[in-house]
Order: C-alpha cells, then sequence, then structure tokens
C-alpha cells in the first residue's frame, strides 16, 4: 500500500508538469497542441546531449531544454499558429496545423537524433525507504523539482502582470484587447512557456524513463487525458487530472492485471465525460 | 556568406535544367545497361518502434553497398547491382498492405524483408502469396510459416525457441526454480509471454505470476514493476520488450531491491542498456545475433564499419537482421536468374540449401530451418547467440541453434 502512495505521489508530479503546458496553451491561444509530446521529447533530448553526452552540469542541460523547447514554440506562434488563427474561418484549421507540427518534430528528431533509445544516469543516487516502499532519490529530486516548477508557475500566472495577461487573455481575449494588452506578445509568451514547460517535464523525466523520438505521442495521449478529467484550460483542472491519473495508475498496476488498468482509465474518462464534459474544474460554457 | 547563398529566379530554372539533362545523360550512360535486383524492405521505420524496422533497412542498405562495392551479385552467370527499395508502415497493417502492394506490383519486387510484427506480417500475406512474393518477417506467429501458408519465411530466432533454452540455462546453472513474466500490452508480446510460460511450466518452474503488463509508451516502470517485484521471482522474463523499454524495467526492478535474474527473448542493443540502466543491467540476458566482438568474423567487422557510415551508429539488434540480404542472395545464386521472378524456383532451394555463416568467426553452416517448428523450412538459420551484460558489455554464453 505505502507503495502505492509513493507511486502515485511520483506519478502526479511528473504528469502535472507536463499537464500544464498544454492546459496554459489551451486556455491562452484555445489550441489543442498535438506537438505537446513532441516539446517534451525535444526537452528530453537537450538534457540528453548537454547532460549526458557532454558532461555539463544538469542545471544548464534543463536550462537548454526549457529554452529550446520555449523558442519552437514562440517560432510556431509566430509563424505558423498567428497566420492560421487570422485567416481561418474553422477552428479546425489549428489543430490540424498543430497535428502537422507534432509529425515534423517527431520525423525531424528521428533523422537528427536517430532510432535509438537514449538514457542518461540518475542525477542523484541511492533509494530511500520510507516503510516498505521504495524511493530512489533520483525520482525524488524529479518530484521536488517539479513541484517546486509547478509553484513557480501558479505564482507567475497569479501575480506577475504578464500572468495577469495571460488569464485576462484566456478569460475574454477582446476585453483583454481592449484593455491595452499586447496580445500578440502574450500569445508567443504563453505558447513558449507552455512549450518550455513541457521540455523542462521532458529534461526532468529522462533522468528516469530516457528518451527516444517516438516518445511524443504516448506523451501528448496522457496529457489529453488529464486535461479532459481536469478541465481544459483550467491550471488547477489540469493539477488535478495529474493527481486522478497518476494514482489511478498506481492503483490499477497494484491491484489489477496490467491490461485491465489502461482500459478500466479510459472507461471511467468516457463515462464521467457523458457526466461532465467541462471536466472537473471546467466551466460549462467554456 | 548569406549573399552567396541567395539564388535568383534564373540560376535556379538554369540548376534545374543541369540537373534535368544530367539525369537524361546518366540514364543514357552504361548505368542503364546494368542489370538491377530489387529488394524490398517493409516494416516500421518511425514513431515509437521505429527501430525494427530501421535497423532491417539499414542492415539491408549496408550488406547492398557491400556487394556494390565489388561488382554486383553474380546470378546465373550475370552481374547485378542490388538496390534497396524501403516503406515504412508505421507499424500499421492498412499501410503495410499498400506498401507490399507498392512493392510487388509497382516496383516489381519478389523478395522483401519485414515487416516486424505478428499483424502487418499477417496482412502481406494475401499480397505476397497472390503475387508470388516472397517475404522474411520478423514476427513469430507460427501460422506465418506453417502450411498451408508458404512464402514467409522468419528472418530471426522466434522467442518460443529461445526461451525454453534460456530457462534450462537458468535452471542448471543458477539454480533458478520460479519465474514471473512482465510484457508490453501488444499482441506480440502477449504472444511472446503465453509461449513461454507454456515453456517454463513445462520445464517445472514455479509461475509466480504472467499478467503484469505495461502500456506501449509508459515511461514510468515503478509501479507495473513494483508489483512483479513483490512476488520476489528468482527469474523475471521480459517478454518482447522493446530494446527502449528494456533498459527501464531492469532498471525499476533493481531500484526497488530485486536481485534475482532479469532476462528477454529479444535482442537488445549494449549502448542503450548502458545508458538507461548503468550497472544495473549488468547479468541481464538477452539474444543476440553475429553482435559480440569474440564472435565475430572479419566479414561481420567490415559490415559493422558499414552499417555505422550508413547508420551513424552501431546497434547490437542488427547481430540479428544481418542475414536477410546476405541469404537471399545466395540462394538466389543458387537457384539461379529466373528465381528472381519466379519465387516457386527459390521456394524449391530452400530445402537443401546451405552456405557458410560468413558473420562468424568459427565455421559454421548458414541454412534454412524450422521443419520441427513449423512442418516446413520457413526460417533463416539464424544462430542462436545468448548474451549476458558483463561490466557494461555483451558476454556471449552460448550460441546454440533450431531445427
Amino acid at each position: 500500500m505505502q507503495q502505492i502512495l509513493v507511486n502515485g505521489v511520483v506519478l502526479s508530479a511528473n504528469y502535472a508538469l507536463i499537464a500544464l503546458g498544454i492546459t496554459l496553451i489551451f486556455s491562452i491561444m484555445n489550441i489543442l497542441n498535438f506537438a505537446h509530446g513532441q516539446m517534451f521529447m525535444i526537452g528530453g533530448f537537450m538534457v540528453y546531449y548537454v547532460y549526458g553526452v557532454h558532461g555539463l552540469s544538469y542545471g544548464l542541460a534543463l536550462a537548454t531544454a526549457a529554452l529550446v523547447a520555449g523558442a519552437i514554440g514562440a517560432l510556431f506562434e509566430i509563424g505558423l499558429f498567428r497566420r492560421v488563427k487570422r485567416i481561418a474561418a474553422r477552428e479546425e484549421n489549428s489543430m490540424l496545423l498543430a497535428v502537422g507540427t507534432a509529425l515534423l518534430l517527431e520525423n525531424g528528431a528521428l533523422f537528427a537524433f536517430g532510432e535509438k533509445q537514449r538514457g542518461v544516469p540518475p542525477v542523484v543516487g541511492g533509494v530511500y525507504r520510507i516503510g516498505d516502499a521504495f524511493l530512489p532519490a533520483n525520482r525524488l529530486l524529479v518530484v521536488l523539482v517539479s513541484l517546486a516548477l509547478i509553484a513557480a508557475l501558479l505564482l507567475f500566472v497569479q501575480y506577475t502582470k504578464p500572468g495577469r495577461a495571460m488569464r485576462a487573455l484566456a478569460q475574454d481575449r477582446e476585453v483583454t484587447c481592449l484593455m491595452g494588452v499586447d496580445v500578440g506578445r502574450i500569445s508567443v509568451l504563453g505558447f513558449a512557456l507552455g512549450a518550455a514547460l513541457a521540455g523542462l517535464a521532458g529534461g526532468l523525466l529522462v533522468t528516469v524513463s530516457g528518451v527516444n523520438a517516438g516518445i511524443g505521442t504516448a506523451v501528448s495521449t496522457k496529457a489529453f487525458i488529464m486535461i479532459m478529467i481536469g478541465g481544459a484550460g483550467v491550471v488547477a483542472g489540469s493539477i488535478l487530472g495529474a493527481v486522478a491519473l497518476g494514482f489511478a495508475e498506481a492503483i490499477g498496476y497494484a491491484l489489477l492485471p496490467g491490461s485491465v488498468t489502461y482500459l478500466l482509465i479510459f472507461v471511467g474518462m468516457i463515462l464521467f465525460l457523458c457526466f461532465r464534459p467541462q471536466g472537473l474544474m471546467g466551466k460549462p460554457w467554456g | 556568406m548569406l549573399a552567396k547563398l541567395r539564388l535568383d529566379r534564373r540560376s535556379v530554372v538554369a540548376g534545374a535544367g543541369a540537373l534535368a539533362l544530367a539525369g537524361i545523360l546518366a540514364g543514357a550512360g552504361p548505368a542503364s545497361a546494368e542489370n538491377v535486383l530489387k529488394i524490398g524492405v517493409l516494416g516500421v521505420m518511425s514513431g515509437p518502434a521505429a527501430s525494427w524496422g530501421l535497423v532491417n533497412k539499414y542492415c539491408a542498405e549496408a550488406t547492398a553497398q557491400m556487394v556494390n562495392d565489388k561488382g554486383g551479385v553474380e546470378i546465373g552467370g550475370e552481374k547485378y547491382r542490388i538496390q534497396i527499395v524501403s516503406v515504412d508502415d508505421r507499424n500499421d497493417p492498412k499501410l503495410t498492405v499498400s506498401g507490399a502492394e507498392r512493392l510487388i506490383q509497382q516496383e516489381g519486387i519478389r523478395y522483401i524483408i519485414g515487416p516486424n510484427v505478428d499483424t502487418t506480417a499477417a496482412s502481406v500475406r494475401p499480397v505476397a502469396e497472390k503475387n508470388g512474393a516472397i517475404y522474411f518477417p520478423y514476427a513469430f506467429s507460427k501460422s506465418l510459416y506453417t502450411p498451408p501458408a508458404g512464402n514467409a519465411v522468419l528472418g530471426m530466432i522466434a522467442s518460443y525457441q529461445a526461451g525454453p533454452i534460456i530457462y534450462k540455462y537458468l535452471m542448471d546453472k543458477a539454480g533458478v526454480k520460479s519465474v514471473a513474466f512482465v510484457a508490453r500490452n501488444e499482441a506480440d508480446p502477449l504472444n511472446q509471454r503465453n509461449e513461454g510460460v507454456d515453456a517454463a511450466k513445462k520445464l517445472g518452474l514455479r509461475i509466480v505470476s504472467a499478467d503484469d503488463t505495461y502500456e506501449p509508451g509508459t515511461t514510468d516502470f515503478f509501479p507495473v514493476m513494483s508489483k512483479v517485484v513483490a512476488g520476489n521471482p528468482d527469474l523475471i522474463v521480459l517478454s518482447g520488450a522493446a530494446p527502449a523499454d528494456s533498459p527501464l524495467l531492469i532498471r525499476a526492478a533493481r531500484e526497488l531491491g530485486y536481485n534475482g535474474v532479469l532476462s528477454t527473448e529479444t535482442a537488445q542493443d549494449i549502448k542503450v542498456l548502458n545508458e538507461g540502466a548503468g550497472k544495473n543491467a549488468d547479468g541481464f540476458i538477452s539474444v543476440g545475433g553475429a553482435s559480440t566482438p569474440e564472435i565475430r568474423s572479419a566479414y561481420m567487422e567490415d559490415f559493422v564499419k558499414r552499417y555505422e557510415k550508413i547508420a551513424g551508429e552501431w546497434n547490437d539488434e542488427a547481430g540479428t537482421k544481418v542475414y536477410a540480404l546476405e541469404i537471399i542472395l545466395a540462394t538466389l545464386q543458387k537457384a539461379g536468374k529466373d528465381a528472381i521472378t519466379d519465387t516457386n524456383l527459390y521456394k524449391k532451394t530452400l530445402d537443401g540449401f546451405s552456405m557458410k555463416n560468413p558473420f562468424l568467426k568459427q565455421d559454421a553452416e548458414l541454412r534454412y530451418v524450422g521443419t520441427s517448428y513449423f512442418g516446413q523450412k520457413r526460417q533463416i538459420g539464424v544462430p542462436m547467440v545468448v548474451n549476458q551484460v558483463e561490466n557494461g558489455r555483451f558476454k556471449t554464453l552460448f550460441v546454440g541453434s533450431v531445427e
């Protein structure tokens, strides 16, 4: 039981960081970023090369992961999404564009980084015993850094001027424009921040799970599950979704045959959405 | 510098014209008179399982380059340059069928290396049989190779062939008495797990657990391995484990305090294991081909260098996949040039075919096997090389064979 709790906490913290980035982009831009998992993958590869291959500090590697993923996010927003959002009459166009960027990044990574799984040594060694449960020190570090990053993001969104502008943009784009907010700049910042969070998550988890060019789709799928549970575009909801998925996975794998776990998660999610399509914390009107 | 790279419209048009002219001249030159033997590679070359199909592709390209550098392969008194035509099926049977149709009907190819899993391999069967093509899947379903099926030749050692031998070895040498299985929740690994469980039962091993699975794309294996390790088996078998998953499963098991033996019946890459699992990978047992330096011939060393040039780096998985094109070409040499288009002639040659295994240092035969499993020779007799990780390197435990 203790191991289930430990596994649930570790998974929840990791997933929350993934879910926060995608929900940030959705709330500000109203774009479901299908390339979120690929941003995660890019972050993982950056840490692999900076920390794993060149032996530079892990902190520098994480910063590189955030910067590179954030820069790609900003370029996508400025060069692609902004134009499509401006000229396209249908919202599906931006979704299709997002799918295209996901495929672009995945195949680009396959070409640039190869087909192999890559991994780096744990940043810290050792395993803690908590009662009957095992908790590797590296996983604990990942959890703590994830929690610190989540707290930093929440504080940024809550108390800084750009953060308030992001929240305003998420609530009402037109009114935010009328209030004199530079919507273009805030959109770029939001997209870059969401992508950087995905890159950071990838950079953190590469020490636990490694990375390969094809990992993105599975990560995006989990991110979608979390924001559907928590409520698309609601920051607190995405964290709640991450906790729900993390503990459902930990409990399911411990108590059920493995193949049943995700079957039940999907069935449960479908039933849940039938009764509360806006998710736990989403508003019925959007 | 940037100014030099800028092209105006006139230079683009002139360049395109020159390229077109060069293409026409090249087509009209001596190269057009050359015989070309096209070989298809069909498999997953993108997405999470990309390494399976890409390794097939790189192996075929490396072998083709080596053959072409020597002037091509001589079949029935004529020299043929080898051309590899690759199609990515993304592990999707629909794409596999359209890929097979393209290779067979448009390209006129009769010999295809791949695909990689049971579902895609099964989808090729009607296309191959209808058009008289032979394909070399890396999928283990027996129905692909058992009559009335006759056009598929298994390209490597199957898990149900390697598993019992590895378990018996571990029972005798390491005193293993109990086993747990963990598999990826996909058709191939689940089939391999079921075959492994049957084999373990027949050998008298106690099955501690066999229903633990993980989803494709799992990034954290701690939850699933917590349950497996809790049963404290002497051996944990990673059924059908992809090279990407193995190091993470091993690391999770060791971090959970597991001290027993871990093994798989699939081929792995030592660099991936070292990066993902570090010292935790020590003792891990897997299947190889001609991958360890201690058993490689000089020809295999040349192949490794060629592979590295093509793929950028060596992959130990290639040790099991190096055989396909080599044996296809040697069989065609024996069957005669009509077999290039008539695969019935190729099939008739399978029973008596034998050549020296060019990839191993020791004198060994390379032939078609599989009679005892499929009732006919529909498997490349790849040697069963069982490796164990020792101080970050593969060490060959033993080399076996199947009939």
